[in-house]
């Protein structure tokens, strides 16, 4: 099979004037894959400029409070903290595990059932996979990496190793389902993660990822992050991710998930943490027939600011692409949720649809919601849609009418506001954590 | 003995003077209709009561059970024992049936005790059962989405089914036979007879006579230009179904000439 193209180009970059870190990665172990594909991230991240807010993606979410100069890399002889809650590493999308990983800098727990791993399932994080499957690790990365076209992507292929490798061999089916846990810690620290996931042909795998860090810390840290995905013809995968971070993260993440021939992907997203989030995520039809689903589910309060910039690519003819994201906004928050279908001019009978609603619970808060299609192609079908609104006086009055407090009626409008993306979700354990991400951020104002 | 009592309320919405002095006295058991053209103020009557945000109290009292109604917030008013029942119910997206009423029945149950868990599923589901096939509805309504898609009927039959479940006290029944076919109608009015045997005070709002043949009032009250200008019995309404409001706005409508 023939590499597919899959640059599709964002706006340049420009430069501006931002600070710049006062680090360097260290580069000294011996030469191996995953080092020199670093190496060569960390030549392109001193080339390119940070992006600003004269580029169209970057419009809306500012990195100008970010304090450059304090940043610095955890020192590999330091302490690690490893007390992640345990309420994090129960299962999400099943009651069982088939494998489930605990990954912070610098330390990995890893357990994978034997049949998955008689089975040939490679399920480690990137340490190991460099030391005991390095032709599987080139395989994935090869597969999946294009030339970073932004400074926070070449910045989290650069730092450091913590990742994962999820490999799944030719027709094997993961019944219960795979889980990692990533897990930040620390002030004034830069965090990176990768993450690359290959299923071959008509594998299937249910792959629950989350990103979370302690809520109690002040000073900035970043967390920078990839996740490539490739999922091979006829494969399914679906994909669940969780972004729980504490109020102190600034988190930039580039995701890209290509899907083959004929396979499909079904993609959750949820949002819940971070003080600052831009993530990009790319769903990229590459082969006849292949098809996905993203929904995504975010919520945010106080001064959270999560920026969510979603690209359908269709780039292969017969495909389907299916996006919901839904948001609700309390305190002084702020969404941004920009999504692009886009279908190539081989890529005839196509369906696109994107969608994305808003609820704005608060004077202060703001959604942006911009959709586009850019369709080269006669033969297509796309629709979208884009909304914000806030909770309808006449409805709080008549569940008030009914001996609801206020609060209680508010709470019912947002949960059946978000009931849309609940019943895209077919998980108990995921629209449990979504539940109580309601009710704990509905509780709080 | 519950009993709500209004006194010379005075009620102005954007400036504009609605109701301008209505008194009435309803008691639990008691089946009051209040008739009258458009415009002259009923609707106002009913959502005021349920402390409406946009109707603005000019003067005048409401006391239910030795409480200040308008003194209470609308969900206080509610679980005070007060109802409702809409003449143009919203819809609730996302939200069904059967999760709002729970949450309802649940909202009353910790208002009266804060450490209470809430009524348990089971025990829910029966009632709600038992509530649904009173009114003769199916039991794929409860999964519904509130008031979303519904027909007209469906949602007057909605509207009786919340006041069965929640066992009010004092029900007011804004134009709840409008839009109803006939066979709607008798369903609907056994379901409110049901609960007036249960010794609950109804405050009827229709503009015609025919709920009234299956909801017998004790009190018909025909209201116009903001105020109660008649009372009588049940043969009132009779009379108002033959003659119409002419005889009624040429005795309290100053200049108004009958066109007959």
């Amino acid at each position: 099979m023939t590499e597919s193209t899959l640059v599709i180009t964002r706006s340049r970059t420009q430069t501006i004037e931002v600070g710049d870190f006062q680090f360097s990665p260290d580069f000294s172990e011996p030469a191996n894959f995953l080092l020199a594909y670093r190496m060569k991230a960390w030549e392109i991240f001193k080339k390119l400029p940070f992006p600003s807010e004269t580029d169209e993606a970057w419009k809306r979410t500012s990195i100008k409070e970010l304090r450059f100069e304090k940043f610095r890399l955890l020192d590999p002889s330091s302490k690690v903290e490893t007390n992640i809650p345990e309420s994090l590493t129960k299962p999400l999308a099943d009651d069982i595990h088939g494998g489930q990983i605990l990954l912070s800098p610098g330390r990995a727990t890893i357990t994978l059932d034997s049949d998955l791993a008689a089975l040939g399932v490679i399920f480690t994080d990137l340490e190991h996979a460099q030391k005991e499957y390095p032709e599987f690790l080139a395989k994935a990365v090869e597969k999946t990496s294009s030339e970073a076209e932004d400074k926070f992507t070449a910045l989290a292929r650069a730092l450091g190793t913590c990742g994962i490798l999820l490999y799944i061999p030719k027709g094997v089916k993961v019944e219960k389902p795979l889980h990692t846990l990533f897990w930040a810690f620390g002030e004034g620290l830069v965090h990176a993660s990768k993450i690359f996931v290959y299923l071959e042909e008509d594998a299937s795998v249910t792959y629950v990822h989350e990103s979370s860090s302690p809520n109690n810390l002040d000073g900035q840290s970043i967390h920078t992050g990839i996740m490539e995905v490739y999922a091979g013809p006829g494969s399914k995968l679906n994909f669940v991710e969780l972004q729980s971070f504490g109020s102190n993260i600034w988190n930039f993440t580039h995701e890209r998930v290509s899907v083959d021939r004929d396979a499909e992907v079904d993609w959750i997203f949820g949002a819940l943490g971070s003080h600052v989030t831009k993530n990009f995520s790319d769903l990229n039809l590459i082969g006849q027939g292949s098809s996905g689903k993203m929904s995504g589910f975010y919520f945010t309060n106080q001064d959270q600011h999560l920026d969510h910039d979603t690209q359908q690519n269709h780039l292969a003819p017969n495909t389907t692409s299916d996006l919901l994201f839904k948001g609700a906004l309390l305190g002084k928050s702020r969404s941004v949720w920009q999504g692009m279908i886009y279908v190539a001019p081989n890529a005839d009978k196509t369906n696109g649809y994107q969608a994305n609603r808003n609820l704005v619970l608060s004077e202060k808060a703001r959604a942006d919601s911009i959709p586009g299609l850019e369709i080269l192609t006669d033969d297509v079908r796309c629709t979208h849609g884009a909304t914000v609104g806030k909770i309808d006086i006449e409805q709080v009055f008549y569940l008030e009418s009914r001996g609801m407090p206020r609060k209680t009626a508010e709470k019912l409008i947002v949960e059946g506001f978000f009931d849309p993306i609940m019943q895209r979700i077919p998980f108990n354990g995921v629209r449990n954590r979504f539940q109580s991400a309601i009710e704990e951020k509905m509780n709080g104002y | 003995m519950s009993e709500l009592e209004i006194k010379d309320l005075r009620v102005s919405i954007e400036d504009k003077q609605i109701l301008k002095g209505v008194n009435l006295k309803l008691r639990q058991g008691e089946v009051h209709a209040i008739m009258g053209p458009n415009g002259t103020g009923k609707s106002t009557l009913a959502y005021t009561l349920m402390g409406h945000p946009s109707y603005i109290i000019n003067s005048g009292e409401v006391k239910f059970k030795g409480r200040n109604l308008l003194d209470l917030s609308t969900d206080e008013r509610s679980r005070l024992g007060l109802f409702l029942a809409f003449q143009y119910p919203v819809s609730i997206p996302g939200v069904t049936v059967a999760n709002f009423l729970r949450t309802a029945v649940n909202a009353r149950r910790k208002a009266n005790n804060p450490e209470d868990k809430g009524i348990a599923v089971p025990e829910f589901r029966k009632l709600l059962k038992e509530k649904m096939e009173m009114l003769k509805m199916d039991s794929s309504f409860a999964g519904r989405y509130l008031n979303e898609g519904f027909s007209g009927g469906e949602k007057k039959r909605a509207e009786v089914l919340q006041m069965a479940m929640l066992e009010p006290e004092i029900a007011i029944l804004d134009e709840t036979d409008s839009g109803l076919d006939i066979d709607a109608l008798r369903i609907v009015s056994e379901g409110v007879n049901l609960l007036r045997s249960q010794n609950i005070g109804v405050l009827l709002i229709t503009h015609y006579q025919r709920m009234l043949n299956y909801v017998k009032p004790d009190v018909v009250h025909i209201m116009m230009g903001g105020t109660i200008v008649e009372s009588g019995g049940a043969e009132l309404a009779l009379h108002l179904e033959e003659h119409g409001y002419d005889w009624v706005r040429e005795k309290y409508e100053p200049g108004f000439v009958s066109a007959a």
